[in-house]
């Protein structure tokens, strides 16, 4: 029987080096896909969850299980990422004022590195692509805890007592938080709905 | 209500709270559509795929966590050091004996020294006023001095 995270990060404690290398397989990819939706840059997403394994590992001592460990591993996550964005668009807000304007190489770096497409049909493979980039999109357009508050609830599938904890606000504000992200995503995504309904 | 649709759409509500949702769905044609626009756009989410971490992912990790200090607790670093352990305990021991000393100066230093003097002085005084009862005593100096050898030399000369 697989041990849970609290039995895991309590051997961590203890000192088992091994129980800890467990974790980081287990998290490694939800954390990196989530901080890649929240950055949109996988260099960062990446750098940003070794921050936040980094970050556990040193807390090991002082742990006590006194919530779940998903709820503390994307609070450290949701943090770092928030932290970033804003470091982010105040770099870009120097950079805009004094730089001048360039081809944005961003895009590059956040073409998704996706398992191989197995459609053979390069038309249909670039519709779907301009598609998915307008969801991508649609999610970069809200508001920063929005965001968040959509990745942790969709892709994570926390619970909203959990994702509450991690966003540091009440259950009651979380719902009416994730009601509104839907809404604008429900707008923003409304011609992508509509051209799935004829189809 | 509105904000409950999530709720209802994620299968999160009680079975009471589900049946009055349903009734009120059946009875709103705006929030219906809300509920299918809704799930539209959940499936839309669905659509965007997973990254992988790079390999060189989790070696990163590791060697950060293996340039990490390692920790020890305080009583295992004081045991890693014998000589420290005895040096503490010493200063220790000195603290201790200095807090329990009575509170010292030169002056009750000085006072003290003459005190115990005092207090010798007192304790021979017998003997002392023994011998100053001998040293005055008169009729000890009537008596004849003792005969010496250069004394007897004298005489037969």
């Amino acid at each position: 029987m697989a041990r849970t995270d609290v039995q895991l990060m309590l051997d961590v404690k203890a000192g088992d080096e091994q129980s800890f290398a467990l974790l980081l397989h287990r998290y490694r990819t939800p954390l990196v896909n989530f901080l890649y939706r929240m950055v949109r840059n996988r260099e960062q997403a990446e750098d940003l969850a070794q921050e936040v394994f980094i970050r556990v590992y040193r807390a090991r001592a002082d742990y006590v299980p006194s919530a779940k460990f998903t709820t503390w591993l994307f609070r450290i996550a949701t943090n770092l990422a928030l932290n970033s964005i804003r470091d982010t668009r105040h770099q870009r807000m120097e950079v805009s004022l004094d730089a001048p304007v360039t081809v944005d190489s961003e895009e590059g770096d956040e073409r998704p590195l996706d398992v191989a497409e197995k459609n053979p049909n390069i038309e249909e493979h670039l519709v779907q692509e301009a598609q998915r980039e307008m969801i991508r999109h649609a999610i970069d357009k809200l508001p920063e805890k929005q965001r968040a508050a959509v990745l942790l609830h969709k892709y994570q599938e926390l619970d909203y007592g959990e994702i509450s904890k991690i966003l540091s606000c009440s259950e009651s504000a979380l719902k009416s938080l994730l009601f509104r992200a839907y809404e604008t995503l429900r707008v923003e995504l409304a011609p992508l709905v509509a051209l799935r309904a004829k189809s | 209500m509105e904000t409950r649709l999530l709720e209802y759409i994620d299968g999160r509500l009680k079975e009471k709270e589900q049946r009055e949702m349903e009734k009120h769905l059946a009875g709103c044609p705006a929030c219906t559509v809300r509920v299918n626009e809704f799930r539209s756009v959940s499936s839309l989410l669905d659509e965007l795929p997973q990254i992988e971490p790079s390999a060189a992912f989790d070696v990163r990790v590791r060697a950060r966590i293996a340039a990490e200090p390692v920790k020890q607790d305080w009583w295992s670093w004081l045991g890693a050091a014998p000589r420290i352990l005895v040096a503490a305990s010493m200063l220790l021991l000195a603290t201790v004996w200095v807090g329990h000393r009575k509170p010292d100066s030169t002056n009750t230093a000085i006072s003290n020294t003459r005190d115990e003097t005092q207090i010798i002085q007192d304790q021979d005084l017998p003997v002392l006023e023994n011998y100053d009862v001998l040293a005055n005593f008169e009729a000890l100096t009537e008596l004849s001095q003792p005969v010496s050898a250069d004394d007897s030399s004298d005489q037969e000369m």
